[in-house]
């Protein structure tokens, strides 16, 4: 099979500067990251926040430009930013993200909003694209007489549903989710991650989902990337990567969810905190917090290696295949 | 429900209106020294509002009725004076974002510093040198250094450990945490949890424990009560609770929790969504979303009884026993022992 | 900190170059010196003479460089009709525009800022809704209006204030107090509304919750957050105290640097009028560094983002 994005070697550098006269600052938000997503695929990407993943997300669609590395979409390049392909391109990769009433137009109706991409990409006939807003309203849930409801007037869960009917609207190939629940209480939590998986098994789109929830992302993907301070940490197939954790951080990540009627005792807790990515660590950039980590770690930093089938962590302390992934 | 002298909070009937709206409709609930209790419910449930009035700490458009009772006497409606000696001195309180909790202009130093100077009289030399102790007993590394840094120079897991430290200044006997660590990364959440264990442990206050998180009240509570739109609807310890929830709305919690074991399943969300509080449903408030509910939950409201064993119970149609293969999914450890 | 100032002193120096630009190009399309101080009938021997003393004769672009040359070398030109230099006639004036402008800013500061923040924390009160009428009614109504209010009401009905002039300090009661009026009412409701939306941050709860006295929470909490977004319009006011001027000095026929630039507009006297927008634009661009400045003090997250 091929994949429908193919990521390599992508980095995102913001050079953060205090005023005109400052020395910039390099920040590696996110730092030479491949990654594939099959169709009709869910790659979960996780991490703490400043881990770069938001970034990364904002990459893969080409919102963010990247700097270095290059991301294919059906083996074709991305365009230039804000170019006419580039625009036309927005019909295929769609993104949610965490605010809905960020996303969402106040002085709009929802049905309009979501009946907005159809008419960005002249897709139909005005009915056409009437009896499709219907059924997308209907495809997420939203009942026909909140179409002309406007976003103030819907709940969390209402609003992030919409959202979701508009990135749909234009049958995407990708959706890129960026902690799509994680401003919902959690009895609606679920009702918006069912509705997801069952959206996208009806239109057999591939999903990239960003969150900092384990928990949801198990339930959600298929694959998932781990990532710490701009690079990813460790990456397989989300049955494996939670129940057997390889790379330190993942483990103590996984360890540090609270399972209701779990105790903390035998749990890791790290100490310090993810340093400041404008400052990184030499090396490992895990490697102050990591209960493990030898000299080695603190001068050379590790590589993304093959650690197992369809499994690949970047940890000296992880035996693997001698070579390291090709990038 | 029996007063008992040997209860440091007691809330009796506390209700609570914003301009005429009910949002807290009696609230009891009894507070022992030195116990660990949960509350849980998604937002809205009036699980903050309930100590916020409690203390007197809502804005002036709210209408709080009810009694509040420390060590038997009651603080409810009492004089500013009574209620500035018991904030921060008897009861203390820690919130969700601690970043913007915190004075951004004021350095830490001296905002733990004004704590000390309320509850305990220190000033000057003595008061820094107790700040500092503090600093260093929440983890806080470097105290000596960082004690004329302002907020924005901690991170958001650091500041919560500020807020930690000027809650103990006034050495409390409840310390209520209000969504800790709701906006702290998983990581750090850990580390909150586990200095707040720590900390309880070492000084013996109580702890109010307000999270929508059963995962991480399951670990820092002994005794948990579940609300819903205003009400307290069920009652027990964690133990009871995670191994027999019966109220349905209990249940659906627990089940809407995506588990990180196991086979990989649908989840299994509450239907519908939390109601309005101007716009309540009749009889039980939890009816319309209830997979149980019969004529009877749409009519009456069900009472919040005892079911013996210090659990109590608000339903009139309590959730069937779970089945054993759910059981393993969810029960603690402890019990499966 | 020096990166910081070095930033500011640029944008001060270019929002100078602006102003004196502006002023120069547009005083100089809008109507001939030479015919309005000679007089429509003078003789055009006379005018062009007029005109090649003073350099008009020259390109607009020779004109400006040799501004901007004798600017450099502090001479801010000559007058044309008192043939004096421009900067004596504008410092001669400065003592007297000051009278009105610094009594009405310490009038403006002291009533507006305690009423707005005394609103605040009295909301929905009658005093609240009160402060808040006043506030609209004082800043809507225009000073050349509020001025001939007052000078109907204090002159010519009850008699009890002169109507102008400057010959002791009662004849600059009715202009300072038609100066501030509109300030005051600014500054109250921006005070009111800086103050609420401090008192509803969380910090303020914390601050509570530890058991600190109301006043304390409101002296040592409160204020000095709020003091961040006043000090941008006070910022302000003091840099428009003469700029302010113009309209109030008219009216009450006070002779400060208002009048003198409205005179020498009329006049068409190009270097008392740039000589005048100078000094406005530096008394402006002065009182922002001097906010900024002020920033930095009271709020320290400003101190990362400068580049500590």
């Amino acid at each position: 099979m091929t994949p429908l994005l193919e990521a390599k070697n992508l980095s995102r550098v913001y050079q953060v500067r205090r005023g005109y006269f400052a020395r910039p600052n390099p920040v590696r938000a996110v730092d030479d990251i491949s990654v594939v997503v099959m169709p009709g695929e869910t790659l979960g990407i996780v991490g703490e926040s400043g881990s770069g993943k938001s970034t990364l997300g904002r990459m893969l669609l080409g919102i963010d430009p990247a700097q270095a590395g290059e991301v294919k979409l059906e083996h074709k390049p991305m365009p230039p930013l804000r170019s006419a392909q580039w625009r036309a391109l927005r019909a295929k990769m769609q993104l949610v993200y965490q605010d809905p009433l960020a996303a969402l137009d106040r002085r709009l109706t929802i049905a309009a909003q979501i009946g907005e991409p159809l008419d960005i990409h002249q897709i139909g006939t005005k009915e056409q694209r009437t009896a499709q807003v219907e059924e997308l309203m209907a495809a997420v849930g939203l009942r026909r007489d909140q179409a002309g409801r406007y976003p103030h007037e819907l709940s969390g869960g209402q609003r992030q549903r919409a959202v979701i009917a508009r990135a749909l609207a234009t049958r995407p190939s990708l959706l890129v989710c960026d902690e799509p629940v994680a401003a919902l209480d959690v009895s609606i939590q679920a009702q918006v991650v069912n509705m997801l998986r069952d959206l996208q098994e009806q239109y057999g789109m591939a999903m990239v989902f960003i969150s900092h929830d384990l928990k949801v992302v198990r339930n959600v993907a298929d694959r998932v990337a781990v990532m710490y301070l701009g690079k990813i940490v460790e990456e397989g197939s989300s049955d494996t990567i939670f129940r057997s954790p390889r790379h330190p951080y993942t483990k103590a990540l996984v360890s540090s969810m609270p399972v209701p009627g779990k105790q903390l005792q035998g749990r890791i807790i790290l100490q310090g905190e993810p340093p400041n990515p404008a400052v990184r660590p030499t090396g490992c950039a895990f490697h102050p917090r990591c209960p493990l980590a030898i000299d080695l770690c603190r001068t050379n930093a590790p590589a993304l290696r093959r650690v197992g089938v369809q499994r690949t962590a970047a940890c000296h302390l992880v035996a693997g295949d001698a070579a390291a992934v090709a990038a | 429900m029996s007063t008992s002298a040997s209860n440091l909070v007691e809330l009796r009937d506390l209700k609570v209106a914003f301009d005429g709206v009910q949002v807290l409709h009696g609230i009891d609930l009894d507070i022992a020294p030195g116990e660990a209790v949960g509350l849980v419910g998604e937002s809205g449930c009036g699980k903050s509002v309930t100590w916020l009035a409690a203390l007197g700490l809502l804005p002036g458009k709210a209408t709080v009725t009810g009694s509040v009772k420390l060590e038997g006497r009651e603080i409810r409606g009492a004089q500013r004076s009574q209620l500035e000696q018991v904030r921060g001195g008897r009861i203390a309180m820690i919130f969700q974002d601690p970043s913007s909790s915190l004075n951004p202009v004021l350095r830490i130093g001296r905002q733990i510093v004004e704590a000390l100077a309320i509850h305990r009289g220190l000033a000057g030399e003595a008061a820094k040198a107790e700040a500092l102790r503090l600093m260093d007993m929440v983890g806080i590394p470097d105290p000596r250094r960082r004690f004329d840094l302002y907020a924005h120079e901690f991170s958001g897991g650091q500041c919560q450990r500020l807020m930690i430290a000027m809650a103990l200044a006034g050495e409390p006997d409840l310390l209520i945490a209000d969504e800790p660590t709701t906006a702290l990364d998983a990581t750090i959440q850990a580390q909150i949890l586990d200095l707040l264990i720590r900390l309880r442990n070492e000084t013996g206050m109580a702890l109010v424990f307000i999270s929508h998180d059963l995962g991480a009240v399951s670990q820092v509570c002994e005794r948990v009560c579940v609300m819903y739109a205003g009400r307290i609807v069920e009652e027990g310890t964690v133990e009871q609770l995670f191994s027999d929830p019966q109220h349905p709305y209990t249940r659906g919690l627990f089940d809407a929790i995506p588990s990180i074991d196991g086979p990989r399943r649908r989840l299994i969300p509450i239907p519908g969504t939390v109601p309005n509080p101007s716009d309540l449903p009749q009889g039980c408030s939890f009816s319309p979303r209830c997979p149980q509910a019969t004529a009877i939950c749409k009519t009456a409201l069900p009472p919040l009884l005892s079911r013996g064993r210090g659990r109590k119970l608000a339903c009139v149609q309590p959730a069937q026993p779970v089945k054993t293969g759910m059981v393993r999914d969810r029960m603690p450890e402890a019990v499966m022992l | 900190m020096i990166n910081f100032v070095l930033t500011r002193l640029l944008r001060a120096a270019v929002t100078i170059a602006a102003v004196v630009t502006f002023a120069f190009v547009v005083l100089r399309m809008s109507g001939d010196p030479a015919q309005v101080l000679l007089g429509p009938d003078a003789p055009q021997d006379a005018v062009d003479a007029f005109r090649r003393a003073w350099g008009l004769d020259q390109p607009l672009w020779v004109q400006y460089l040799a501004y901007l040359k004798s600017i450099f070398t502090g001479d801010f030109g000559v007058s044309m009709r008192d043939k004096a230099p421009a900067i004596e006639l504008v410092l001669e004036r400065l003592p007297a525009t000051l009278q009105l402008t610094v009594p009405a800013l310490l009038l403006k500061l002291l009533i507006g800022i305690p009423v707005g923040v005394y609103a605040a924390l009295h909301r929905q009160s009658f005093a609240d809704r009160g402060v808040i009428l006043l506030a609209v009614v004082g800043f809507t109504i225009p000073s050349f209006v509020m001025g001939l209010v007052l000078v109907l009401i204090f002159s010519v009905i009850l008699g009890v204030l002169p109507s102008g002039g400057q010959d002791t300090w009662v004849h600059g009661i009715l202009p300072t107090i038609t100066m501030s009026i509109g300030g005051i009412g600014i500054l109250a409701r921006f005070s009111r509304s800086a103050m609420i939306e401090v008192m509803g941050q969380p910090f303020i709860r914390t601050a509570s919750a530890k058991g600190l006295k109301w006043r304390d929470v409101v002296w040592s909490h409160a204020l000095p957050n709020a003091a961040i977004p006043i000090v941008t319009i006070v910022g302000f006011m003091v840099g428009s105290l003469i700029a302010g001027a113009v309209v109030v000095e008219s009216i009450f026929s006070w002779p400060g640097i208002g009048r003198l630039l409205v005179v020498s507009v009329t006049n068409r006297d190009l270097a008392v009028v740039q000589c005048i927008l100078l000094v406005i634009a530096a008394a402006m661009v002065v009182s922002n560094l001097v906010v900024e400045l002020l920033y930095g003090w009271l709020d320290p997250r400003l101190h990362a983002r400068a580049g500590h």
